[in-house]
């Protein structure tokens, strides 16, 4: 258990510092990327910029700035370059907004997923499990950006079921809370439940034809008992790692599709702002957290493997 | 739902007919045998290639959804054929006078060969951007499935056959690009790209954003070859003509390939559906195409604006986008099922 922390840790700091020098990089490498200029206003003057770049460091060689700009982001000093803000405030603010939206739209995806594609496999190739893959593969084929579009005109705008945008902190009113999230929950959730589903259903019809299985029915288990307890248990274990990166990746600001479209003042929201104006600092925060966050739940997820399956082993 | 009717049709004996009847220009429907010669070739033994063919051939909805494609693809390609003798129009030909209300509202679709879509705010013919727009999209998702395919068999290849050195270099950097959002690393990159190009790629070439999301999707095809491959070079065939002298480069491209080679046809139709819908997204969030080419991205989220006014800007390129997608995802979950009946068997418990 020691190795297997330390060697997680050891991965994490490896994965991070590797993210930060590419998306470092990226931006260098670039031949108009001019961020004395982009700080300084399209109308400056040379010497302004000029005065703007000794400033900003942005004369000094390309590893005195990497390092420079990792120690503002770990003293929590690092400001953004379009507001003046700072970055990681900014994140410590937004992230209750995007905690609000992804974890109930994790929950009702990999519940959903979970029922529809157990639903699935147990009726296999019937008309159920065909309308079932239908549903998914529509559900993976619209894109979430347009998905989100359609329903916040059919019914936020053209009738007024639910709020037009917007977003009310948990803390101020529960109710209000879930019912401006309720469209953007469901937006994140379609796709997701399409995919997922679809996976679940192929690993269940994997494990039913197993012998363990035959064993468990001809031992006098229910039925119910042994899909419950011995086929679906085994056939989790691909969702939990999938599901593991795609909920850390979500928290890291990928849900910023969303929260554009429904103006949710997430992590998200903020990134896409950025990456808008090549602001470099929120972009690396955003992308180191969202490592950060991968390697957590990769964690967690192997953690979860070896309780589901006492086979594995942590190394 | 603009998708429910097309569902109805694609399950009819005239694949895609109400789709066809519908548009301007009918090029030849291809029928689902005529993708696929030498099926019908009756053999006492089957290889697995044949088998799964025989499989899918039997699959009259997903072959209806192939028909379906390849007609959208058709129409696609012939865009400047539709601009020029139909629309007699371009995709940047502006008339503002006659397709704009005094409150700059464009007309809808006329379902004439002038602006048989309607027009877009700036007076041009959606019919004829859209198809522009869809050579664009489809371009740019082949060649990222192109570089996917490449890459990712070669990487999965390399790393599960070599492993040691070869893996200890080439596996971080797939779980470097595993850990970013696709969305996010590709906006990314595709802000930055568009502005100042990449040595001799401007800035605004389809290449770019082709390049971003082929690299992004590497690793979902690499990685599972790779686990593959190491599965594969433990077992006798390999270890048969190791011993025979074979080198590395003969048993990996005449031994392991062929072995790998149903889980990469899986992967083509899937990264086809991914990468066009990736670059919507990138599109929607200006990294993607950049104007004044066009794409269904670019043409979507251009027109998400004026949903209330003119709902046909949106509409019929997301329809057109979504249906082009849906398409390949049936017809892929087909052959994947096709190549691995485990999948469809049916069980009691």
């Amino acid at each position: 258990m020691a190795r297997f922390v330390v060697r997680r840790i050891l991965s994490a700091l490896a994965l991070l510092f590797a993210v930060s020098v590419v998306v470092f990089g990226i931006f260098e490498i670039i031949p108009a990327y001019n961020p004395a200029r982009a700080i300084a206003g399209r109308n400056a003057s040379p010497t302004t910029v000029e005065e703007v770049s000794r400033k900003f460091g942005f004369d000094k060689p390309i590893y005195t700035q990497y390092l420079n700009t990792m120690k503002l982001i770990f003293t929590g000093q690092v400001i953004d370059y379009q507001d003046d803000l700072n970055v990681v405030d900014q994140f410590r603010e937004r992230f209750g907004a995007t905690l609000s939206l992804v974890i109930p739209a994790g929950l009702l995806w990999l519940v959903t997923a979970i029922v529809l594609g157990s639903i699935s496999a147990l009726k296999a190739g019937r008309l159920v499990d065909q309308g079932l893959m239908v549903l998914a593969i529509v559900g993976v084929s619209v894109p979430v950006f347009l998905l989100a579009f359609l329903l916040l005109y059919l019914l936020a705008f053209k009738t007024t079921i639910f709020p037009n945008t917007g977003y009310v902190g948990i803390t101020v009113s529960p109710i209000q809370w879930a019912y401006h999230l309720i469209l953007p929950w469901f937006s994140i959730a379609v796709l997701s439940v399409g995919f997922y589903s679809r996976i679940l259903r192929s690993n269940l019809l994997d494990n039913i034809n197993q012998d363990y299985v035959r064993t468990a029915r001809a031992k006098g288990l229910p039925a119910r008992q042994v899909f419950v307890r011995h086929v679906l248990r085994n056939s989790l274990m691909p969702i939990v790692t999938i599901f593991g990166l795609d909920f850390a990746t979500l928290l890291g600001g990928a849900a910023l599709v969303v929260e554009t479209v429904f103006n949710i003042p997430g992590v998200g929201q903020y990134e896409a702002q950025a990456i808008g104006n090549l602001d470099v600092p929120p972009i690396l925060v955003g992308s180191m957290l969202t490592a950060f966050f991968v390697v957590v739940f990769g964690a967690l997820a192997d953690l979860l493997y070896a309780l589901l399956d006492p086979r594995v082993r942590l190394s | 739902m603009p998708l429910d009717p097309s569902l109805r049709s694609g399950g009819e004996d005239e694949p895609g007919g109400g789709l066809l009847s519908s548009a301007a220009v009918a090029p030849a429907p291809a029928s689902g045998q005529d993708a696929f010669p030498g099926a019908s070739a009756e053999t006492p033994a089957l290889g697995p290639w044949k088998l799964a063919l025989r499989r899918l051939r039997r699959k009259r909805l997903a072959l209806a959804f192939l028909a379906l494609f390849v007609v959208l693809v058709l129409l696609c390609l012939l865009a400047p054929v539709y601009a020029a003798d139909i629309a007699h129009t371009g995709p940047n030909q502006e008339n503002i006078i006659n397709t704009l209300s005094p409150q700059g509202i464009p007309i809808g679709p006329t379902l004439t060969s002038h602006y048989f879509f309607g027009a877009d705010l700036n007076g041009r013919d959606l019919a004829v951007r859209l198809l522009y727009g869809g050579r664009n999209s489809l371009f740019i998702g082949a060649i990222a499935t192109i570089i996917i395919i490449v890459f990712g068999t070669l990487f999965g290849l390399l790393c599960g056959y070599f492993r040691g050195v070869v893996d200890a270099l080439l596996r971080p950097l797939m779980e470097l690009i595993w850990s970013f959002p696709p969305v996010i690393l590709g906006v990314a990159v595709g802000t930055a790209l568009a502005l100042g190009g990449i040595g001799p790629i401007k800035g605004n070439s389809l290449i770019v954003p082709a390049l971003i999301i082929g690299v992004i999707y590497i690793p979902y095809l690499g990685k599972p070859i790779r686990g593959e491959v190491l599965r594969l070079r433990e077992q006798d065939f390999v270890e048969a003509a190791r011993v025979q002298g074979m080198g590395p480069w003969r048993i990996m491209l005449t031994e392991i390939l062929p072995n790998v080679a149903s889980t990469i046809t899986v992967f083509i139709p899937l990264m086809l559906a991914y990468s066009i819908l990736l670059e919507s997204y990138l599109s929607f969030l200006g990294a993607g195409v950049q104007p004044p080419n066009a794409s269904w991205g670019t043409l979507i989220s251009d027109g998400l604006d004026y949903l209330d006014t003119a709902p046909h800007l949106a509409l019929i390129p997301g329809a057109m986008l979504v249906l082009t997608v849906l398409s390949i995802n049936v017809f892929g979950d087909a052959v994947r099922d096709a190549l691995d009946p485990r999948a469809t068997q049916h069980v009691k418990t």
